[in-house]
């Protein structure tokens, strides 16, 4: 009898690190074929939809582009955390209330076409998102609350903020009485990088993001002692590493990116606040950390990955209207096949025989 | 049918760039006490694996009472009537002793009867232990009985012990050598897994050298001398270790003053009143039986607890409400027990390993890792301390015990501390190795260093101590000169018996 089995690597293999994405992309083209297949579909016409059609245009590149951009930075911002052992699964509420206090400099002074408006909501977006992280921050350090439910509680009561506040105080006096702001002035939004298209020169920010995080994450010792703190919590105390600055700086990071997403999505596509900001770009972040490996440049493969499948989806469903289960299976297909493929590079396979 | 209980014939293992395992052949008896000895890395652990099933022979026959059988995992091992103690036990710390046995019993999940059949196994052996404590508070010898006794409920024919005498006091020992006999005598096979020569020759009836992955020979342990048996294992004679004579500083430079504090831990021991000091150009022994308040002495020493300033002094400076990074920027080091998870990361690299508590080192600039001077600190220690490894870049958990220990003892050393604290420096560690770190501590502390040791080996606190006082229950003996007092005394006073500990509590 046969018997497969998973043996440690004495070390880690690098050229792994590159094979199994590989390897993984292989296994899905097999079995969502089959699944294609199962239903009529061509698989290799349906497979260029999903993959190649996206980005067949300049418009489709700019759109993938807009859409990754918010995931790889909100990514970045969890990775850190998640290193540190700090798990953040609110960063759709520290993405809402960045985008409320960007929005509101917007609306108070977009009237004066001041230049100074766009940086002062940059800088008000990450303020937002922070103020939102200390939340959970303070009450872990100071009660030893579980961060994962603080933070994805506070995404509701964020959600409901939001709600509020474009229902209420902040809601369009001309807007017939829609649940919306009013629409935010050009000096407070991004320019577009090529005229027509909807990406913009926030994408520096996350540009600029992946290096700082990379460099934090690889070569400061900052971010050295997170991760000796998230890998061996009594090593970190044993070498006198300050635990509670480590949940800070994890919280406070995830909480920058997450508001400066929000902000860069209001003063972006979005141009204005309406009840819902995000199309859950803070949860499908966690994936993009863990499809990254939980390095900076994984989550910039891994932000890209995602949004191209969201817009694969969509084009799958628009041209073949295909129903979204089966989009979902194929993208489910795609993140399990992934992640499985990561135990490679840890751990080899060896077939025994009894 | 053969006469064997286990009978190996030409078991290899091969790992990537190692032979593990070379070939070896042993045959165990039926209540036979056979010895595997050897250095670390000489294939002992992984030849008991692979008679356990957690390791699979890349080649090689294991004949269990003449049949040729195939051991798949430990599972199976056990339904063979296998048992197997390991060095670093596997037992889980949140939940309770009886519970950590269920869980590896097969049949009716009853723990209340579990726990009457652990009481009486445990009287019947003489080895004491509450099935209802959390496992966590429990003292590393404690943890031992544990995984004894849950061997022993499976009634096994052959077990294994992997260095199972590290931790425990000479009593205890002779304990755990009547209940073996006992074992044996009942027909129950040992294999018994050490480098401590006098156990050996006390204990096995057979002994079976492995060295670098090949058995160099058998020898019946009890007819040739230690030594023998030492340049067998070795392949070369022991180094010795030399100490210079004793220049002591002035002033003490680490002092503890009626320290009292309680533990954090409910079954924990609470520390009264005690006090000590260590000067400069020694090394303070503190004996003791585990459990009796070193863990949360270290912990006080070392700042990952506080007390009160006053309690703890640094060359006459009160730093006892400093926290760990403030002492280690004063010069003290820490070599910590636990070597996996707290002395040094499991999943980075030991450059990185060295980083994280040699940044201070000049390893660190502006914030910003120096990649390359922290790669060359871990080179040099790595060369220092002879650490066998493949090099800076090697993840600590694939080091063995011993040369991990190396690496840790190295670095705390290389710091040039004014005051090292080191606790149980030599646990599970070889021959060879351990006689290394001795003789680095020694040599530490003839630099003007004050060492602090806490180990449970009195042999080794007689072998590098200039003084030695002992822990029981919270409170410090006052210490002795080594050549003043003997085992036996010591003996006397980890056991709570003596003038020392008389005063009122």
């Amino acid at each position: 009898m046969m018997r497969i089995v998973l043996e440690p690597r004495p070390s880690p293999l690098p050229f792994m690190r590159i094979v199994a994405p590989i390897i993984a992309l292989v296994l899905t083209v097999i079995v969502s074929s089959l699944l294609f297949l199962s239903l009529g579909l061509n698989p290799l016409s349906t497979l260029e939809i999903f993959f190649i059609e996206p980005l067949s245009t300049l418009n489709g590149v700019s759109e993938w582009l807009l859409k990754a951009s918010p995931l790889i930075l909100i990514g970045l911002g969890i990775t850190i955390g998640i290193r540190a052992n700090v798990w953040n699964i609110g960063a759709e509420g520290m993405f809402t209330v960045g985008a409320i206090a960007a929005g509101w400099l917007a609306i108070t002074f977009g009237g004066g076409n001041h230049i100074w408006l766009l940086p002062a909501m940059i800088l008000a977006g990450a303020l937002g998102g922070m103020a939102w992280a200390a939340i959970p921050a303070f009450l872990k350090v100071k009660a030893n609350a579980n961060e994962i439910l603080v933070t994805l509680m506070l995404n509701y009561v964020a959600a409901l903020i939001l709600s509020y506040l474009v229902n209420g105080p902040m809601q369009d006096p001309e807007g017939m009485n829609y649940p919306q702001t009013a629409a935010f002035d050009p000096s407070a939004m991004f320019p577009p990088l090529v005229e027509g298209m909807r990406i913009n020169g926030s994408i520096v920010i996350t540009v600029v993001a992946v290096i700082l995080a990379w460099l934090f994450l690889d070569r400061s010792f900052v971010g050295f002692q997170m991760s000796v703190g998230g890998a061996a919590p009594a090593a970190a105390r044993y070498a006198g590493f300050n635990q509670s600055r480590s949940i800070w700086v994890g919280l406070l990071v995830s909480g920058a990116t997450a508001g400066l997403a929000g902000m860069m999505e209001a003063a972006g596509p979005l141009g204005q606040l309406t009840p819902v900001l995000s199309p859950g770009y803070g949860f499908t972040a966690i994936i993009v950390a863990f499809v990254g490996r939980l390095t900076p440049i994984g989550v910039v493969f891994g932000g890209l990955l995602l949004s191209l499948l969201y817009l694969g989806g969509e084009a799958v469903q628009m041209s073949l209207s295909l129903p979204a289960s089966v989009t979902r299976t194929f993208q489910g297909t795609l993140l399990f096949f992934l992640l499985a493929a990561d135990v490679l590079i840890l751990y080899r396979i060896r077939i025994r025989r009894r | 049918m053969s006469a064997y209980r286990l009978e190996l014939c030409g078991v290899t293992k091969r790992y990537p760039g190692i032979v593990a395992n070379d070939g070896i052949s042993l045959q165990v008896g039926p209540g036979e006490i056979h010895a595997v000895l050897g250095e670390n890395g000489a294939g002992k652990s992984t030849l008991m694996k692979i008679i356990y099933g957690a390791v699979e022979a890349d080649s090689g026959d294991v004949l269990w009472n003449g049949e040729k059988v195939k051991i798949a995992n430990p599972a199976a091992a056990r339904r063979l009537g296998i048992g197997m103690v390991y060095q670093h036990f596997s037992l889980f710390e949140s939940v309770s002793v009886v519970e950590n046995i269920a869980v590896a019993m097969s049949g009716r999940f009853d723990l209340p009867a579990l726990s009457t059949r652990i009481v009486r196994l445990s009287e019947r052996y003489g080895l004491p232990v509450d099935p209802n404590r959390l496992l966590h508070h429990l003292s590393v010898g404690e943890r031992q009985r544990v995984e004894i006794i849950r061997c022993l409920l499976q009634n096994p024919k052959l077990l294994i012990l992997d260095e199972p005498t590290s931790v425990l006091t000479p009593q205890a020992v002779r304990r755990l050598f009547e209940v073996l006999r006992t074992l044996a005598a009942e027909g129950c096979s040992i294999l018994y897994i050490s480098h401590k020569l006098d156990e050996i020759r006390e204990l096995c009836d057979t002994a079976t050298v492995l060295r670098s992955g090949r058995v160099v020979g058998t020898a019946s342990p009890k007819l040739v001398s230690a030594a023998e048996l030492a340049r067998f294992m070795v392949g070369a004679e022991l180094p010795d270790v030399h100490r210079d004579p004793v220049a002591l500083t002035p002033h003490p430079r680490l002092e503890a003053i009626g320290l009292s504090a309680r533990s954090d831990d409910p079954f924990g021991t609470d520390l009264s009143d005690l006090s000590l000091a260590v000067h400069g150009g020694e090394i303070l022994g503190i004996a003791g039986v585990s459990g009796n308040g070193q863990g949360e002495l270290l912990s006080l020493l070392s700042g990952e607890r506080t007390a009160s300033a006053d309690m703890i002094q640094l060359d006459g400076q009160p730093v006892g409400d400093l926290p760990v990074a403030d002492r280690r920027a004063l010069g003290v080091a820490f070599v910590p027990e636990e070597r996996l998870g707290r002395g040094a990361v499991p999943t980075i690299s030991l450059a990185d390993n060295g980083l994280l508590t040699a940044h201070a080192d000049g390893l660190v600039k502006r914030g910003f890792i120096d990649r390359q001077r922290v790669a060359g600190f871990a080179k040099a220690i790595i060369s220092q301390f002879g650490v066998k490894c493949t090099g800076p870049a090697a993840l600590a958990h694939s080091l063995s015990g011993g040369n991990l220990q190396k690496f840790i003892v190295g670095r705390e050393i290389s710091l040039s501390p004014r005051v090292l604290i080191v606790s149980q420096p030599t646990w599970g560690v070889d021959v060879a190795a351990s006689a290394f770190i001795r003789q680095a501590l020694i040599d530490l502390s003839r630099s003007g260093a004050a060492v602090l040791v806490i180990s449970e080996e009195l042999e080794e606190l007689f072998q590098i101590s200039d003084r030695i006082a002992v822990i029981y229950q919270g409170r410090l003996s006052r210490a002795t000169s080594r050549t003043a007092t003997n085992v036996e005394e010591i003996g006397l006073l980890m056991a709570g018996v003596g003038p020392a500990f008389q005063t009122a509590a």
